[in-house]
Parts: C-alpha cells; sequence; structure tokens
C-alpha cells in the first residue's frame, strides 16, 4: 500500500438540524466508508454508499435518541441493520457518533477487530444491537424489540431497521411484515433501501418485489415513498413517523427510500457491480477526490 | 504409492460451476436454481451456457429449495447452489421433510463454506452443515479435497437418485489430485500408506493431512496413513475399521465444527466396530472471525501442525493403553513439541 490512510478525528453531534446541514456529514461517512473498504480489500461499497445520507439524517438529525457514553442506556431507540453487508456505513456513523474511536475504522475485516465483515455482537462494539447477516432475520429481531417495548415494557422506545430490496425476496420479510401490522408496531420505523440493485443484477429481473408500496399497503403498513437523497425528504419521512408513534396511529411505518448504489461515485453509481467489492488504489483516490 | 504433488491453487467452486456446464451438455434434465449468488458459487457458467434452464428465484433459499422438489417430483434433475450457510442451513426443514422425506433427486452445492471464505465472518463461515446433513435420512454428504475432485463429486451426485449436497469453497486453496487419482462416491481413498497412525481428512484438510504425514515420517519416523474420506455419508465403514485395525490410533481433520461432522462420523463408525484412540482437528466450537482464509486456518489450529501434534498424541494414548513403557519421556517431548507449535 502506497497511499496514506487517515481518519479525521472528528465526532458529530445528533440534534436538530435543517436539511442543508446534513450534507457535510453524510460526505464524511462516505469518505469514512471508502477509505475503511479501501483498507480491508473486501467487503461492500455500493450500499454502504448508498444509504449515507439515510444514516446521516438517522443518526445526527435527532431522530433516535441514543447516548454514546452510556451504549446501553435503557431509553435508547434502537437501529438493526438488517442488510447487515452495509455495516461499513453502520461502523462509520457509530463511530462518528462517538461509540468507539474513529480511528477504528481501518481495523474493518482483519483479524481481531471489533469490525466484522457483517456485524457480530460476539465482538461488543459499542452501538450494535444485534449480529446480522443472514438476509431477512434482521426485521424480525426489529419486530420482536417493538413487541417488547409497546406490549411488555410499555415504554416510549422506538425501533428502527433497515432492510435492502433484493433481502425483500426472502419469506420471512413478509412474516415480519405481517406481523408488525398485527401487533400494530407503531413503534417500528422500517426502512428500505430501494436501490433496484442486488448481486446478480437488478432486482426486477433477479425477482420483482414490485410493486412494493401497494404490497405494504395492503399488509396494512403506512407507507412514505421518498428519493433516499433528498435530505429534506428523509428528515420528514422520519418526522412523519416521530408524529405516527406520538399519535398510536396503530400502524408500522415503512419508508421506502429510492437510492442509486454506489451514490454519487461517477464510476459507482446505480450500478449493481459495486454490490459487494471495495474500491482499489486508484478507484479510492478518484472517490475521494469526488467527496471533498 | 502415488506421491501427490502440489499442482496450484485453485478454488474447489471453479470445479462445481465447470461441472455443471459439462453436465448440462450430456444431460436435459439438468436444470439450476439461483439464489442471486450465481457469480460466487458459479452456477453462472450454467445459466451464460443454458439460459433456459437456469431460474432465478432470487434470496429465497427456502423456496428454491422447495421448487427444485417440484421440479425433481417432474423428473428433472435441479441443482441448488448458495453460500453453505443460506443452501444448507436456513434452508433446513425443507431439506428434511421436502427433500429427504420425499427423497427427492434434489442436488445441493454449499459454496463459501468454511472458514476460508474470509473476511466476511463468523456469520457466513459454514462450519456446522455437515452435522445437519449427516442426520437426514436419503442424503448424500460429499466434501471434496481439491478442484478437480469437487468437478468429479458434482458428476458423480448427478449420477445418482436422491438427495445429494457436494461442498466447496470461495479461496484458491491447493489441488493435488490428477485425472488418474481414483474417485468413487461412498469410497474413502488411501492418500498415503503408513501404519503407525491413521489421518482421516475431508476437503481442504487432506492437503494439510498430507503435509503432516511428510512431517511426521521426516521428524519423527513416524509412518502416517492419509486417507481421504470425502463421502460423509454414506460412509466407509470397511476402509476405516481397517485403518484403525492396522493403526491403532486415528486423527480426523475437517474444515468443520469437531462436533457433528466428518470425526463424529468416523467416532460412530469405529466405537461400534474397533474402538481405537481418536483426536479431532476442527473448528473448537465457537464461531469465527473476519481474517484471510489462511490466518485463520492459523488462528483456529486447522493447519498440518495440529494434525501433526494430534497424531503424536493419539500415539501415545494409544501406546499408554497397551502399556509401552516409553511413555513418560514420549508425553514430554509431545508437550514440549506442541508448545514450540501452538
Ligand atoms: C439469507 C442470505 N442469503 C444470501 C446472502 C448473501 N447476500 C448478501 S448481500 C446479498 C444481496 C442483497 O441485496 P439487497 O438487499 O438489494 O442489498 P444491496 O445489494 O442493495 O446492498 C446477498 C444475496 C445473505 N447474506 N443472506
Amino acid at each position: 500500500m502506497t497511499t496514506k490512510i487517515e481518519f479525521e478525528q472528528f465526532t458529530f453531534e445528533n440534534r436538530a438540524r435543517t436539511p442543508e446541514e446534513f450534507a457535510d456529514i453524510a460526505k464524511e461517512l462516505r469518505r469514512d466508508v471508502i477509505k475503511s473498504l479501501y483498507l480491508a480489500r473486501s467487503g461492500h461499497s455500493g450500499g454502504s454508499l448508498g444509504t449515507a445520507d439515510i444514516f446521516a439524517v438517522l443518526f445526527f438529525g435527532a431522530v433516535m435518541r441514543y447516548d454514546p457514553t452510556n451504549p446501553n442506556w435503557n431509553e435508547r431507540d434502537r437501529f438493526v441493520l438488517s442488510a447487515g453487508h452495509i455495516c461499513p456505513i453502520l461502523y462509520a456513523s457509530l463511530a462518528r457518533a462517538g461509540f468507539f474511536p474513529v480511528e477504528e475504522l481501518r481495523t474493518l475485516r482483519k483479524l481481531g477487530s471489533r469490525l466484522q465483515g457483517h456485524p457480530g455482537i460476539d465482538m461488543e462494539l459499542p452501538g450494535l444491537e444485534t449480529s446480522v447477516a443472514s438476509l431477512g432475520q434482521g426485521i424480525s429481531i426489529a419486530v420482536g424489540m417493538a413487541i417488547n417495548d409497546k406490549y411488555l415494557d410499555k415504554n416510549e422506545r422506538r425501533v428502527f431497521a433497515l432492510t435492502g430490496d433484493g433481502e425483500l425476496q426472502e419469506g420471512s420479510v413478509w412474516e415480519a411484515a405481517m406481523a408488525a401490522a398485527h401487533y400494530k408496531l407503531d413503534n417500528l420505523c422500517w426502512i428500505v433501501d430501494n436501490n433496484d440493485c442486488q448481486i446478480d443484477g437488478r432486482v426486477h429481473d433477479v425477482m420483482s418485489i414490485y410493486p412494493l408500496d401497494k404490497k405494504f399497503e395492503a399488509f396494512n403498513f403506512f407507507v412514505i415513498e421518498i428519493d433516499g437523497h433528498n435530505f429534506s425528504e428523509i428528515l420528514s419521512a422520519f418526522q412523519t413517523f416521530h408524529q405516527n408513534h406520538k399519535n398510536k396511529i396503530g400502524k408500522p411505518t415503512v419508508i421506502i427510500a429510492k437510492t442509486k448504489m454506489g451514490f454519487p461515485i461517477s464510476f459507482m453509481n446505480d450500478s449493481y457491480e459495486w454490490h459487494g467489492i471495495p474500491p482499489n488504489e486508484q478507484q479510492m483516490i478518484q472517490a475521494l477526490s469526488e467527496l471533498l | 504409492m502415488k506421491v501427490f504433488k502440489l499442482l496450484g491453487k485453485k478454488a474447489t467452486r471453479f470445479g462445481f460451476g465447470e461441472a455443471l456446464v459439462e453436465l448440462g451438455e450430456k444431460n436435459d434434465k439438468i436444470v439450476v436454481l439461483g439464489a442471486d449468488v450465481t457469480t460466487s458459487v458459479l452456477t453462472s457458467f450454467f445459466r451464460d451456457r443454458f439460459p433456459e434452464r437456469f431460474f432465478s428465484i432470487g434470496i429465497a433459499e427456502q423456496n428454491a429449495t422447495t421448487i427444485a422438489v417440484g421440479l425433481a417430483l417432474s423428473g428433472k434433475i435441479p441443482f441448488f447452489a448458495s453460500y453453505s450457510a443460506f443452501s444448507a442451513f436456513r434452508n433446513a426443514d425443507q431439506l428434511r421433510i421436502s427433500v429427504c422425506y420425499n427423497n427427492a433427486n434434489v442436488k445441493i452445492g454449499g459454496g463459501h463454506s468454511g472458514i476460508t471464505v474470509g473476511a466476511d465472518g463468523a456469520t457466513h463461515q459454514s462450519l456446522e452443515e455437515l452435522a445437519l446433513l449427516r442426520t437426514l435420512p436419503n442424503m448424500t454428504v460429499v466434501v471434496p479435497c481439491d478442484y478437480l475432485e469437487t468437478k468429479k463429486a458434482t458428476h458423480s451426485i448427478a449420477e445418482i437418485y436422491g438427495p445429494a449436497f457436494i461442498r466447496f469453497g470461495r479461496a484458491p486453496l491447493p489441488y493435488f489430485t490428477t485425472e488418474d487419482t481414483p474417485f468413487t462416491l461412498g469410497r474413502a481413498e488411501i492418500f498415503r500408506e503408513g501404519k503407525d497412525v491413521a489421518i482421516i481428512a475431508c476437503g481442504t484438510m487432506v492437503w494439510e493431512a498430507l503435509i503432516a504425514a511428510e512431517e511426521l515420517q521426516k521428524r519423527k519416523g513416524i509412518s502416517a496413513k492419509v486417507i481421504n474420506n470425502h463421502t460423509i455419508k454414506p460412509i466407509d465403514i470397511k476402509t476405516i475399521v481397517e485403518s484403525a485395525r492396522e493403526c491403532g490410533a486415528v486423527v480426523t481433520a475437517e474444515e468443520h465444527q469437531v462436533h457433528g461432522g466428518l470425526g463424529s462420523a468416523i467416532a460412530e463408525v469405529l466405537a461400534k466396530n474397533y474402538p481405537v484412540p481418536i483426536e479431532f482437528v476442527g473448528m473448537p466450537d465457537r464461531f469465527g472471525l473476519s481474517g484471510e482464509p489462511e490466518e485463520l486456518l492459523e488462528y483456529f489450529g486447522l493447519t498440518w501442525r495440529q494434525i501433526y501434534s494430534s497424531a503424536l498424541k493419539v500415539i501415545e494414548r494409544r501406546d499408554y493403553k497397551s502399556g509401552s513403557n516409553h511413555i513418560y519421556r514420549k508425553i514430554n517431548e509431545i508437550v514440549s513439541f506442541s508448545d514450540e507449535l501452538l
């Protein structure tokens, strides 16, 4: 390796922001993703970059309640990354939120690292709620958490979960959807990263999941469709969920976020080939130069 | 005695992918189901050659498994492959009832298996599926040792009727068998003759076993027999019992949890027919970690070194049982040697 990789040492606050303020945060998260994947020499660039705008708002726009100095705070909201393979963006977000040193991002996928190739709770990474990777399982775990919070502990906590769109091909995902609606989980906010990309190609070619909005409506969800790269739309979608939760609407909320895999890197944008590979040195340099 | 030489490194998944195309040429009843990872498990070769006999099912392994049953019950020979964690575990119930209880002619490919899948980490390192599959009535379970053997084995499971599973991996690893190396489903092959200890291995551990045998000979003058036990089920009772009878001590080695896989299968055979001391080399009842394949094999003790020290240990146990008076000297030797190695 010839290029020296530095991680800027700062964190972002989780507070109310105007949409414009998220651009710099998302950019920094993407830079972290690029660098850590380059150093790891394997891993999933496409989804990690494509969801960075959503993560910027979710973690740094007062959407979720959490305390990095007390990761197990029992009033925190919980986030489950059902699409476990895009964990580089989760790790970047947790690091920039202050759950662990930013410097640790350089250990991604290395032997002994807390940043496993797919999140593993056995490594005791602060801020990580569950092991995930087998697609479709995280969303059911999130449903279980939401049932707990609504019916057993009867608290005001909220559960956020993000699935891919290829992931929706797993039948168990729809079992989770059925249960979420059946139990009227208005404390559950399900985000779908709808980039229409998966390993083998376009989701609509591999196995169509469409029409998606109508499916969720039929399952009795509160459905919001947004441009997943538009900060105003992302922010207002989460605010609507907050309202739904406060008003106890008796339905789970799903945010179908139209995104582009690899966005906004010129040579990755919207191409499924970038689902599961890291940038090489030249690509890393190019990508970082597009994220200034 | 045949001596195996390292011919190069190649991932076993290529053997699987290439064989499927050859099978497709020969037999139009061969059909393949994909669950999104076709370019990883190389069913993409078949897809590109025979698009009309390839069905993309999406990321839906349970559905793919049971759709394969429907095709099998209509006279086809469906192959369904994904990562082993998903094509041979996530779909356990479908395998048990729809595939095996039906005795359906479904072939399951388990790719990206074992610790050598590497940096993806514990979630993707399938180290338990042999334990599951071995308990299913009607199921044939094959774990080939290298690229070419994977190719032969893929052909073989297509030729038999009934459920079968073949395991292969992602990382480029040693290949050393040739067209002349015998391969018969259900028959363990003696890859090296020896009389002091029998090392029974499958998959990636066969090459490590050959190295261990060489080192045992060089360093200790111990003559180790190496058996490539590629078919875990049905298991070759005759070869295993004869080897145990001849050597009186057995080491098993596999890229799988020590519980439930090849080692357990061998232990069952020997406990019933000819009990001898056995040492087990495998994943020590824990989940894996992210890392480079070879680094992980070292870290979790899945190399010739552990096979070597296990051989010394098991010979010791055998001699102790038979009342050898060299015991104390030998134990000290082993302890110091394995300390230096581990
Ligand atoms: C049960 C299961 N099957 C297969 C895989 C392998 N796998 C990892 S990511 C992926 C594609 C996911 O597609 P999508 O949800 O659209 O995510 P994106 O490609 O947008 O990142 C697959 C098949 C897995 N992790 N789990």
